[in-house]
């Protein structure tokens, strides 16, 4: 066996925190790619560019400005407190840390697929007695499927490989927040750590390669769905 | 009163500015692209908020400024077909074709599905995915999807542009039946004057963003020949070819008709150029041209070089186009007797 039980419980857990803060986002993300996408008002491009900042910013920056958020002496630290919930050095925090810092790449991915949609055929829904919000679902959503798609799939290998704001905000705790590239770092730290880092090189391939493999399956099912007329 | 429009709107330097009234159901908009057709369809529509006045469609106000209403187009009742027909494509020509009809109260559904399908002849298209429609049946299944959400009026805005004649004169047929038989007030927008006259009576004429000249279609039509190259063209429906050694003859009223075009069993829709009768003062007896027609002068317009003559025969009413020299020498004048000669080849089929 290539791994050991903790290296196995890291892939896990990677697995783990890139589905649950791609799913999780995914519909903000497309509400917020609508938004950006359809709505008219002032002041959206300076809403847009607070979305892209974690893009921009470096990832440990993102994860230090959250670990201050979520402190105890943060702005979210009295309610996290009166609930009785804790996200640091947790695998809430890992996904939190993961959906913050890859949120920007769903959000574009979705917005250029929205952007594309040739508004004849939301003015045609809307003309047809389709209400805002019936177009939404019946039209504009099945229309970006593909975008939806693509975003997802940026979202989750950002997720698989994110660390800085990880390490910052939820530890490097193995068993409980340690995922494939927090792994991959304490065994290049560890003399003869090289063989393991290597195995777990390897199912980082293997697992994006995975993903991109099953993200053009699903594409070519929804080809159909996004074609353009002629 | 169907649509009445007293409405402004500014882009930039253009300004639309249409106050009019129409009362028929058959009402084109005619006019060269720029001149402001598809700012008023937009607004008609309610894709578009005029900047000030008011719009109503059969008497209930849709848009009014002042008294603070703008219904939104899903609420508006009012269908538009858009010249590139626009279908879902994430849809089966079924759902394309059901997406209005499910959106529209029952109380408001005057018309069959089945039957709209079979005047249309897209029943057996049914179960297809729209992308692998022929360009003709796009804009069948575009008519159809908007006929079935039943609309007050519906807006087609150059339905035709973009096919060939072949593909056009295939549709027309179609587009003729439906709006005749399921009886629902239209508003076509075109900038060509032969689909104008097959399709519509009455026309809007917008000129650089003023929509508030009307007048009839044939009106257009005969205004047109002084001002244009082409001259005017005479629409006639003949019925019952037969064929005769190389020639088809037609009936056309209590006239027949010897043309060289084959034709369908029912109605056939031919063109025949003004200029392409020639009017004689006494029967000439030797000929090549086939058609040789007794008739009555009932009308004499326009002026200079290009005098249309409107006649009356056995079939119906013809306009011959002269030049104002021949009129003068042959002291054409209302109610003068003459014979129209038409070659064989001077007809072209339209539908």
């Amino acid at each position: 066996m290539l791994l050991s039980p903790q290296d196995m419980q890291a892939v896990w857990l990677s697995i783990k925190v890139a589905t649950t803060a791609t799913l999780v986002t995914a519909p903000f993300g497309f509400g917020i790619a609508y938004f950006f996408s359809f709505a008219r008002m002032p002041g959206k491009y300076l809403l847009e560019c607070l979305v892209n900042l974690p893009l921009v910013l470096p990832p440990v920056v993102v994860g230090y400005l959250l670990l201050l958020f979520f402190g105890q002496s943060g702005f979210a630290g009295p309610l996290l407190k009166f609930f009785d919930l804790r996200i640091i050095f947790t695998l809430t925090g890992a996904v939190i840390a993961s959906a913050v810092v890859g949120f920007p790449l769903l959000v574009r991915a979705i917005r250029i697929g929205m952007d594309n949609i040739d508004i004849h055929y939301i003015q045609a829904a809307r003309t047809l007695g389709a209400g805002r919000l019936d177009t939404l679902l019946t039209i504009i959503l099945p229309l970006s499927g593909r975008a939806i798609l693509a975003g997802m799939t940026l979202m989750f290998a950002r997720s698989l490989g994110e660390f800085g704001a990880t390490i910052i905000l939820a530890g490097n705790i193995p068993g409980v927040t340690q995922t494939i590239p927090l792994a991959i770092y304490d065994y290049a730290n560890t003399p003869d750590g090289d063989r393991m880092a290597m195995s777990l090189c390897l199912v980082s391939i293997a697992l994006s390669f995975a993903v991109l493999l099953a993200s053009e399956a699903l594409a070519r099912s929804f080809r159909k769905g996004s074609a353009d007329a002629p | 009163m169907l649509l009445e429009v007293s409405a402004e709107k500014r882009f930039g330097n253009f300004l639309l500015d249409a106050e009019f009234a129409l009362d028929c159901k058959r009402c084109g908009i005619f006019g060269p692209s720029g001149s402001g057709k598809s700012t008023l369809v937009h607004m008609l529509a309610g894709l578009l908020k005029p900047d000030r006045g008011k719009i109503s469609i059969a008497g209930t106000p849709v848009f009014d400024a002042a008294r603070g209403i703008n219904i939104p187009p899903e609420k508006r009742r009012v269908g538009l077909v858009f010249q590139h027909s626009h279908l879902f494509p994430n849809m089966s020509v079924q759902a394309n074709l059901y997406y209005g009809w499910r959106r529209t109260r029952k109380s408001d559904r005057k018309i069959g599905p089945g039957a709209l399908t079979t005047a249309l002849n897209l029943d057996h298209l049914l179960k297809r995915d729209v992308n692998s429609l022929s360009g003709g049946e796009r804009r069948r299944v575009a008519v159809g999807r908007t006929l079935l959400a039943c609309p007050r009026l519906i807006l087609l805005d150059e339905p035709l542009t973009g096919l060939d004649a072949e593909l056009k004169s295939q549709i027309m047929p179609y587009l003729k039946k439906v709006f005749t038989e399921f009886d629902v007030p239209m508003l076509f927008i075109s900038h060509s004057l032969q689909e104008m006259r097959l399709m519509t009576d009455e026309v809007l004429i917008p000129e650089n963003g003023c929509c508030r000249k009307r007048m009839s279609t044939e009106e257009l039509a005969r205004s047109s020949m002084t001002s244009v190259p082409r001259s005017y063209v005479n629409l006639l429906t003949l019925r019952r070819p037969q064929a005769h050694n190389d020639i088809w003859i037609y009936s056309w009223g209590d006239e027949k008709l010897r043309l060289i075009e084959p034709g369908e069993p029912g109605d056939n829709l031919f063109e025949l150029g003004a200029s392409d009768i020639t009017l004689f003062k006494r029967h000439p007896e030797a000929t090549s041209a086939r058609n040789i027609l007794p008739c009555k002068v009932v009308e004499i317009f326009g002026s200079g070089g290009r005098v249309g003559v409107e006649l009356e025969g056995g079939g119906g009413r013809l306009v011959s186009q002269i030049v104002h020299e021949s009129v003068r020498e042959l002291d054409i004048q209302n109610g003068s007797e003459l014979f129209a000669v038409i070659k064989a080849s001077a007809f072209r089929k339209i539908c």
